[in-house]
């Protein structure tokens, strides 16, 4: 069914898939690790087929013990190799959090600058698709809240194919977050993309009267959104963070510069999350330019529920951040 | 609903730039209410509203330049409760105190004037803003920035706990533009100030061309190059005006000489008994006389529009006003038949004041039915003035001069004054301008009943 698809148009998940066969094929220090990874292709499929490409030395199966293998993936990278670790998803990542925080973003700092640790960690996140508690979780934030690692949101097609190649060249351990919601997303890739700049974020769409700032799985509903308010003449402007980590303010201040409002849309639950980290830098650094309160629409404060409509209300939706946006625009 | 639209400030104009709103979204309005400033070739000019009611929405920014007749707000009429009807006193919520709207009180309040002590030149004696603005003891830039309420011991104006709410922005820009934000209305949450009142009030940026009244030291380059800009605009405005005048309306002219001595005589009893502030110039009495006389002769009194005559319900006298640094305005003494001389030498007075500091209001600039220019204080004996279109005729007054005069047989030196009259031929032919010219001199023959 997905290689029928991917015959037809790419998805997100066929523009990931490119970008590790080409990470493979260009450098043998490279190597992909996680749970069902190799013979069944990944619990997401983005794997499929690598295993029989480039053998069992390069695509690897692990034993279901995510700070085993993550552990064994920071080791490899320390040892001169280039691992792809795989994380089903970001809440099963929380057994490798000791691997990631103590060792992986760490060590370089506790070694005086002897150790690093060029470490590429992929996994899911994000609700939508009644997968229930354990696995709808976005804990972006709590992975951008650690120094020493680099976090990205690939949110295109575009980005999924081109976020990886300069993930792997950066010396530091970089956390990779696929929105589980994105994987079957089609589009035509751009024939002129070019390795993603790792440090800026993007304005997927430009806007004057209010500036929509998110990131990873909410990137459609903020354009859905924008669209909706253009319809009533209000232009939205859609910031997408891109890089969580170190988060790119400047883009997002510049924008609100323009627009003097902002609403930040996460999926992630509000309360001490990337949405108040971003809220909070506007009100440090572009107070002056602000004409209305920051807003924000979040994921409610409860487990993803299992039940679609619940799961729904439970997630940031386009008529609540239309609704944000019309409040701040007044 | 209503809206507020450009006026048409001079048969000349056709287009003005909106410099300053002094009204906001929910502010209530009356009929008579200055709204905004704009500017024309001419001068700033203050507009009155037309409508009572309140104010739904402002749909031009400071700065924007439109065409006559396009809609500038929108008023809400059916919000608001009746007007009193005209010759009851206007603010019923001050038995007693004069008149004036809460938009004026608001202001005199701001400016630490007592309207008790104002005299107002309004419609029914209300005062109205310019009258509040002339009280300000030189404090008056022109903006909506006013003097404190008290001479400020401290940097706080504001007594604590009446912090203004206002957006991070809206306080910046505010700032900037050195404007106090609780003169501004909000219109954001619970009344919350947000950029757009901000703007509002200020405009983009500040008049092109500052008011000429303040002679205050001022960075020169910029501000003489503006004054020189509306100089020459200012000249090509009356120039246009009176080429049109002059090859559209065959003027005839008659000219008289009327002898003064009754009305100097009278004037000069009159002055004696009163302090001299309130004494009279022969200029109130020749102002009335003409009022009175374009009243008697009606056909001079009008407009020549689409090719016909339209006679005036009332007589706006219009007064020709040479601004310092050049140029001419004539706004209208409205009902000036109606005024005693005292009353029209106060108007007088008020007029010529705001004209050369380019506050004159809308109607006072479009309204005159017909003018009076008056060179005497120049020293030239007769002048035979371009009629002011689309009006009819101009009279035209000299010099109060002595000359040996015969009255009765007997010959003496008296006063006599040239009186001309320059009229619309298409209008009205010369024996109705000697009609009007003659009821002029036998008005100043009994000078008690002017």
């Amino acid at each position: 069914m997905t290689g029928a698809k991917a015959a037809r148009e790419p998805t997100y998940r066929d523009a990931l898939r490119e970008a590790l066969r080409e990470a493979l094929a260009a450098d043998e220090r490279v190597f992909l690790m996680g749970e069902d990874v190799g013979r069944y292709g990944g619990a997401f499929g983005v794997s499929l087929g690598l295993l029989d490409e480039f053998g069992p030395d390069r695509v690897r199966d692990t034993p279901l013990s995510e700070s085993a293998f993550v552990g064994a993936g920071v080791g490899a990278a320390i040892a001169g190799l280039r691992p792809i670790v795989e994380v089903m998803t970001v809440n099963f990542s929380l057994l490798a959090l000791d691997q990631i925080l103590n060792n992986a973003a760490t060590l370089l700092h506790m070694s005086g600058g002897q150790v690093a640790v060029p470490l590429v960690i992929r996994m899911t996140t994000g609700a939508g698709r009644q997968l229930a508690a354990q696995h709808s979780h976005s804990l972006e934030g709590w992975y951008a809240h650690i120094p020493g690692i680099r976090v990205l949101a690939p949110a295109t097609l575009d980005d999924a194919r081109y976020m990886l190649a300069p993930a792997l060249a950066d010396p530091d351990p970089v956390v990779i977050f696929e929105h589980g919601s994105l994987y079957n997303v089609t589009g035509t890739p751009d024939p002129g993309a070019a390795p993603v700049d790792l440090d800026s974020a993007a304005v997927r769409r430009a806007g004057s009267d209010v500036t929509l700032i998110t990131h990873g799985g909410s990137l459609g509903k903020a354009l859905e959104a924008a669209e909706r308010l253009a319809t009533d003449s209000i232009e939205a402007e859609v910031v997408d963070l891109r890089t969580l980590r170190p988060l790119d303010d400047a883009t997002a201040l510049a924008s609100v510069a323009r627009t003097h409002r902002a609403v930040v849309i996460d999926e992630g639950w509000r309360t001490a999350g990337l949405s108040a980290e971003v809220a909070a830098r506007i009100a440090e650094q572009g107070f002056y330019d602000l004409d209305a309160p920051v807003e924000r629409v979040c994921g409610a404060e409860v487990p993803v529920p299992y039940a679609r409509q619940l799961e729904e209300a439970a997630l940031p939706q386009v008529a609540g951040i239309v609704a944000a946006a019309r409040r701040a625009v007044g | 609903m209503a809206e507020f639209t450009m006026p048409a400030l001079g048969a000349d104009m056709t287009e003005g730039t909106l410099l300053e709103w002094l009204v906001h979204p929910g502010d209530r309005v009356a009929r008579g209410d200055i709204v905004a400033v704009v500017d024309t070739a001419k001068a700033a000019i203050e507009v009155e509203c037309f409508e009572t009611g309140t104010v739904e929405r402002l749909l031009v920014e400071p700065g924007a330049t439109v065409p006559v007749g396009a809609a500038m707000a929108v008023i809400d009429t059916v919000k608001s409760a009746p007007e009193p009807a005209p010759g009851l006193a206007p603010e019923p919520a001050r038995a007693g105190g004069p008149g004036a709207t809460p938009l004026v009180r608001h202001l005199a309040e701001d400016s630490g004037v007592d309207l008790a002590a104002v005299h107002g030149t309004g419609p029914g004696g209300r005062i109205t803003r310019a009258d509040v603005v002339a009280a300000v003891p030189g404090k008056w830039t022109g903006k909506r920035q006013v003097a404190p309420r008290r001479p400020a011991t401290g940097a706080q104006a504001l007594p604590s706990g009446s912090r203004v709410r206002a957006t991070p922005l809206a306080r910046r820009v505010a700032a900037e533009a050195g404007l106090d934000l609780a003169t501004v209305t909000g219109t954001g949450t619970d009344g919350a100030v947000r950029v757009s009142d901000v703007r509002a009030v200020i405009g983009t940026a500040s008049p092109p061309t500052p008011p000429p009244t303040p002679p205050a030291p001022s960075p020169e380059s910029a501000q003489t190059r503006a004054a020189a800009d509306r100089q020459q605009a200012m000249r090509r405005a009356v120039g246009d005006l009176m080429a049109r005048s002059k090859r559209e309306i065959p003027h005839y002219y008659l000219s008289t000489t009327v002898g003064l001595s009754p009305a100097i005589d009278w004037l000069r009893a009159r002055n004696r008994q009163l302090p001299v502030s309130k004494r009279l110039v022969p200029a109130a009495l020749l102002l009335k006389a003409a009022a009175l006389a374009a009243r008697e002769v009606p056909q001079l009194n009008g407009f020549w529009t689409d090719g016909g005559f339209v006679r005036a319900p009332a007589v706006h006298l219009g007064v020709a006003v040479a601004l310092r640094g050049g140029g001419l305005v004539a706004p209208a003494i409205h009902d000036a038949a109606d005024l005693s001389p005292a009353e029209l030498m106060a108007r007088l007075r008020d007029l010529v004041t705001r004209a050369r500091a380019g506050r004159l209001r809308g109607s006072e600039t479009t309204d005159p039915t017909i003018t009076v220019t008056s060179l005497g204080d120049q020293g030239v004996e007769a002048v035979f003035g371009v009629i002011y279109p689309p009006q009819v005729a101009l009279v035209g007054l000299g010099r109060v001069v002595e000359r040996p005069w015969a009255v009765d047989g007997m010959l003496g030196v008296r006063p006599v004054v040239t009186a001309t009259l320059s009229a619309d031929h298409r209008a009205s032919d010369g024996a109705t301008g000697a009609r009007y010219l003659a009821a002029l001199d036998r008005l100043l023959q009994k000078p008690e009943e002017l």
